[in-house]
């Protein structure tokens, strides 16, 4: 199972903060986080690429947040 | 739909966005609003505040139609590409102080961040003072933010929490079509108008209402977004935002040449002042604040129309901010500071790291 964050409610930049700091971490290769608005959910996917990470797959949950899996590449 | 969508939030995308509302700005300036300030959420709110009666400076009272149809254009838009959510619930009174902070600090430089750099595209060089001003507060709230500094998540909220922005807007559009104004009055039945000063200055209304549902428009898609342009700079090296503001400026620089409406120089600038430490502190205090509430004041009226209630708290504040700064003589005038604006401006500083420091948090 991999880690997931809880970003929902929170607004711009927390969930791309909360990402890039699990990916800077470096503990893991793979991990979740999600987010309930679909500007944070554009962000993430940024910083995600910008730091060399990709979207692995993107999940739309029952009360509407979006999960986001991403994976280093 | 999507397309458009993914469209407008790539980089070439949001370049143009930028350019656009540079193009549209500068238009507004060339069709009747003041030098300078094609649109400037500070000094259009600063003037509806007065239209509405909330303060009482004769020279800064016009219903500025590009607000109200800035968030109705950004409201709809949310509508159709289904981001409309309604959700409130992450310290709404802190949100509205801030919002009061920024008008405040604003008002001392004389302008938001989208007037600081219209201001440089017309020419004015004091601008660069308050722009300055801008990245120091940024740049300090940024501080704070990777400290674990959060406002508190928001939680979903009823439709008609969410729909109480855009009916503000509705509303306060409506009173500007029925109560025009009249040659010579310096009132038309409840609004109150401008004979003289930047209040008076204004483009014809169809073009105000259309450049501002354009503009929300285009905000709401492309996420446009002044004080986001530094604060991802500085925090993650990310120059997405940074590229339409940057794109915005030198759009709204070409075309002000092109029309004639560029000035270069520190005096004598069009709704301006000179005291070069005081546009430079206000827009630190306006920064910070922007930067706490996790958007400039653009971004947060269309956040407000997209169901965003704590943006809509923020946005009230900003108009008991402007209230507030002209009825308590905060607010700068091309003489000078006002007469309490240093201690105004000292204390919206404050203010802000003292939010800054208590609202650090695990998360």
């Amino acid at each position: 199972m991999t880690d997931e964050i809880n970003a929902r409610g929170l607004s711009c930049p927390q969930p791309v903060l909360l990402a890039t700091k699990k990916i800077k971490e470096g503990k893991v290769s793979e991990f979740s986080i999600v987010v309930d608005c679909g500007v944070s959910d554009e962000n993430v996917e940024r910083a995600a690429k910008h730091n060399g990470w990709n979207v692995k797959d993107k999940e739309l949950k029952d009360d509407g947040a979006v999960k986001i899996t991403l994976a280093k590449s | 739909m999507n397309s458009i969508k993914n469209f407008l939030s790539s980089r070439l995308g949001i370049i143009l966005a930028g350019s656009i509302i540079g193009i549209i700005a500068v238009l507004l300036q060339y069709y009747g609003n003041p030098a300078n300030m094609g649109i400037c959420m500070a000094c259009f709110v600063r003037d509806i505040t007065g239209a509405t009666g909330f303060h009482r400076a004769a020279v800064v009272q016009y219903l500025r139609p590009e607000i109200p149809a800035l968030i109705l254009g950004a409201f709809l838009s949310s509508v159709v590409f289904g981001e409309f959510k309604s959700r409130s619930g992450s310290s709404p009174i802190l949100r509205f102080v801030l919002g009061a902070c920024a008008m405040i600090g604003a008002l001392v430089f004389l302008g938001c961040p989208w007037r600081a750099f219209l201001r440089l595209a017309g020419g004015d060089l004091n601008a660069l003072y308050g722009i300055a001003g801008l990245v120091v507060g940024v740049f300090v709230g940024t501080l704070f933010i990777r400290n674990g500094y959060s406002l508190g998540a928001t939680q979903k909220a009823s439709k008609a929490s969410g729909l109480v922005m855009p009916l503000i807007a509705l509303f306060l559009l409506a009173l500007r079509f029925i109560y025009p104004p009249i040659e010579g009055a310096d009132k038309s039945g409840l609004l109150f108008y401008s004979l003289k000063g930047p209040g008076a200055s204004f483009a014809p209304l169809a073009y105000s209402v259309c450049a501002g549902i354009l503009i929300g428009f285009i905000c709401q898609r492309s996420r446009f977004c002044t004080m986001g342009a530094v604060r991802d700079l500085l925090m993650f090296r990310q120059v997405h935002l940074l590229s339409a503001l940057l794109s915005f400026l030198v759009v709204a620089f070409v075309a002000n040449n092109l029309l004639g409406l560029f000035h270069m120089g520190f005096d004598g600038q069009p709704v301006a002042h000179t005291a070069s430490l005081w546009n430079f502190l206000g827009m630190v205090g306006s920064g910070l604040a922007f930067a706490l509430a996790g958007g400039c004041p653009g971004r947060q009226l269309v956040l407000s129309a997209e169901g965003d209630s704590d943006a809509g708290v923020f946005v009230l504040g900003m108009f008991a901010g402007a209230a507030i700064s002209h009825n308590m003589m905060f607010a700068s005038s091309p003489a000078g500071v006002g007469a309490y604006g240093v201690a105004a401006t000292v204390c919206v500083i404050a203010i802000g790291l003292v939010i800054g420091l208590t609202n650090i948090r695990k998360i």
